[in-house]
């Protein structure tokens, strides 16, 4: 029998966390002498205020969903995948290649091109650190974080020596020519009459991501392959016993979770940078981590747990540009937030857990 | 009744509000942060001395990393700043991109040429200045041998190089010069402690003098010269003072004063390439009371002379970027 109601699983504890980050965020700001209100409602009209806000706020949601479900469909096999960082690198390596190099008609065939690109370059990555897991037995968490370091350095020794076009200072490749660009929103809603921010990143990759995460939905729930993944999490000699190779299992899951994270390159390369600079995943890939753990690993939970921190990253962004609040404090925020949705949740799960119960023995 | 007055006046103290952001200037800093007590700091001296003078205010921010580049440029030309100042090479391709979204906002970059109509590009012969600064440091040197330490491995950074190491050259034409740089990414304006590391390399080599041409990461060059007993040679801003009598001068590139008239300026600014030189005061080196007695007076004689010359036009100092190659030093 669950200790609660499910509502109180999925709305309940987020909330409460939220709001402990919130009131730990306030005492910080407090500490350094500014005012928390006026932070706050810096970082609600920055991001939600306009549609200029919501552009921005979307499109870090929408890296946050590829990575969130990245984490997420690695976590059913509970594998935890802290590769997404490097991940991401290496899809953006794969979109750069495949928009660079090819001379595309249309941009509808370039991304579904540069979607498979990413996804194997992605998947790639992931591979190697899963191998190792399911042939050698190697801790998936220090191969993938190590993963991350030599990711870096690939694509630093990538666009430092190799794809800088000749004569340029700055360590980025080129730009991707027009045919290539993604719609942006603003363009997207142009011929349904709406005006939307032109200046804002948002763009159709954010639609891919909606797909992404029903998707995934699919796969856990609805397929056979989903079924085995769950089995093999929540027991590895349940899932053993009943015939589900756990080689193909942490195989399967990890390219799957690598992909995911690679997919991100079409939103932050492909659809905003349109070129491939250093450090352009700006940390999405951790963040995934706290958004899957925020969001239950659910599909849908990762959904809004990433326009939550798609909320917290631009604010966070706006707090930076308008307040003496320095930015080191603004990730000092987010990492309370990670923490206590993510890190910290057996703090509020236990007490509430208990509070239920109790309630429950009074009602019988 | 006097709660609409009261509404209209709120009202009305928000559009005044608006308007006075609207005037506001607003200052970028790149990748190595706006204390690097160097190239970025001189561009914040340049906006305080503008803010002090005129009593008004500038919006500011730094970066975090290269990906938040385009963002902050549109956001501070989205809430209405003009004009907008980037400071750093960088800026240029999302500059390109951003400029023409905002035809009626002046924008002005350091150390990079973007050729838009509501574009000013300052840009530095830094190739003079530090000439200057390689014969003060061959002047100076007793090993003959004197070091180079650059930030991040770009042409820019070895026109520096190529510069320092001519005026060496012109003064002990059998000196050696040691070259290094610190990384090939913006990471390397930053890093004070490979900074160090690079320059007891150099002293082991036998360098007495060492220019550190590398935004932040040069602050661990000036300590660790200044720890081991050698000579050190600042840039961008006047550094003499970090070290008092142990930094033999500083490559003033006055990226303050770029700030300062994009400023002042205002929205009136006028557009175009600005290169500003030894002839117009945009380079030079800096001699001040931390550093008067390690010039003597026939090093600052034969600098001036040298440096009348290339004013004038008289005398021209081999520019890397021209043709990327240097006859003076080798990478």
């Amino acid at each position: 029998m669950d200790k609660m109601p499910h509502w109180a699983d999925v709305i309940l504890i987020p909330l409460i966390s939220l709001i402990l980050a919130a009131f730990l965020s306030a005492l910080v700001i407090l500490a350094i002498g500014e005012n928390p209100v006026e932070a706050l409602q810096l970082m609600v009209q920055g991001s939600l205020g306009s549609t200029y806000g919501w552009g921005y706020t979307l499109y870090y949601a929408t890296n946050f969903m590829f990575t969130g479900l990245a984490v997420a469909v690695a976590f059913h096999a509970r594998m935890f995948n802290i590769g997404g960082e490097g991940q991401a690198m290496l899809g953006g390596l794969g979109v750069a290649l495949v928009c660079l190099y090819v001379p595309w008609p249309h941009w509808t065939i370039a991304l579904v091109f540069a979607i498979a690109a990413s996804a194997a370059f992605g998947a790639l990555w992931a591979m190697i650190p899963a191998y190792l897991q399911a042939a050698r037995g190697s801790h998936i968490v220090i191969t993938t974080i190590m993963f991350n370091f030599i990711a870096s350095a690939f694509l630093n020794y990538m666009l430092v020596n190799v794809m800088r076009p000749a004569g340029s200072m700055d360590p980025a490749t080129e730009r991707f020519p027009e045919a290539v660009n993604l719609p942006t929103l603003h363009e997207m809603l142009l011929p349904f009459g709406i005006q939307f921010s032109k200046a804002a990143p948002v763009n159709f990759s954010l639609v891919i991501a909606i797909l992404a995460c029903i998707l995934v939905w699919v796969l856990i729930w609805r397929t056979r392959l989903g079924y085995e993944i769950r089995a093999y999490g929540h027991s590895e000699p349940g899932a053993l016993y009943a015939g589900i190779s756990p080689f193909k299992i942490i195989m399967i899951s990890m390219l799957i979770s690598g992909g995911l994270a690679g997919m991100m390159a079409i939103n932050n390369v492909m659809g905003e940078a349109e070129r491939l600079v250093l450090n352009a995943t700006e940390g999405a890939g951790f963040i995934g981590i706290a958004v899957a753990l925020m969001g239950r690993s659910h599909p849908f939970g990762v959904f809004l747990a990433a326009i939550l921190f798609g909320f917290l990253y631009q604010g966070g962004a706006e707090l930076a540009l308008w307040t003496n609040i320095p930015r080191e404090l603004i990730v000092v925020i987010q990492a309370l937030v990670i923490m206590l949705t993510g890190a910290l949740d057996n703090m509020v799960r236990m007490p509430l857990e208990k509070l239920f119960l109790s309630m429950r023995k009074g009602r019988a | 009744m006097t709660a609409m007055t009261k509404l209209l006046g709120a009202a009305a103290a928000v559009a005044l509000g608006t308007g006075a952001a609207m005037a506001e200037p607003a200052l970028i800093f790149d990748l190595g942060g706006k204390f690097d007590k160097s190239f970025n700091e001189a561009a914040f001296g340049g906006a305080k001395r503008w803010a002090d003078e005129t009593g008004g205010s500038f919006l500011e921010t730094e970066m975090q990393s290269e990906a938040q580049r385009e963002q902050a440029l549109r956001r501070f030309a989205e809430s209405g700043a003009n004009p907008i100042v980037m400071t750093g090479f960088a800026f240029g391709d999302v500059l390109n991109q951003v400029a023409p979204d905002y035809p009626d906002t002046k924008f002005a970059i350091v150390d990079m040429v973007v050729e838009q109509p509501n574009v000013r590009s300052v840009v530095f012969n830094e190739h003079e200045g530090s000439y200057l600064v390689g014969m003060l440091a061959a002047m100076a040197s007793e090993t003959d041998t004197v070091g180079f330490i650059g930030g991040m491995d770009i042409p820019l950074i070895r026109k520096f190089a190529c510069g320092y190491a001519q005026g060496v050259k012109a003064v002990s034409p059998d000196a050696t010069v040691i070259a290094n740089m610190t990384g090939t990414t913006p990471a390397a304006w930053n890093d004070p402690v490979r900074g160090s590391e690079l320059t007891n390399a150099q002293i082991s080599q036998g360098a007495d003098v060492v220019y550190a041409a590398a935004g932040g990461t040069g602050v661990g060059v000036l300590q660790t010269a200044a720890d081991e007993g050698i000579l050190s040679i600042g840039v961008d801003s006047n550094q003499n003072y970090l070290h008092p009598g142990q930094v033999l001068t500083s490559m003033m590139k006055r990226v303050d004063n770029a700030v300062y008239e994009a400023f002042s300026d205002g929205t009136d600014l006028e557009t175009g390439i600005y290169v500003m030189g030894l002839a117009n005061g945009g380079v030079g080196y800096a001699l001040d009371e931390y550093n008067e007695e390690l010039i003597t007076e026939e090093m600052k004689a034969a600098v001036d002379e040298a440096s009348a010359k290339i004013a004038s036009g008289e005398m021209v100092v081999h520019d890397y970027m021209s043709d990327e190659s240097c006859p003076a030093v080798s990478f």
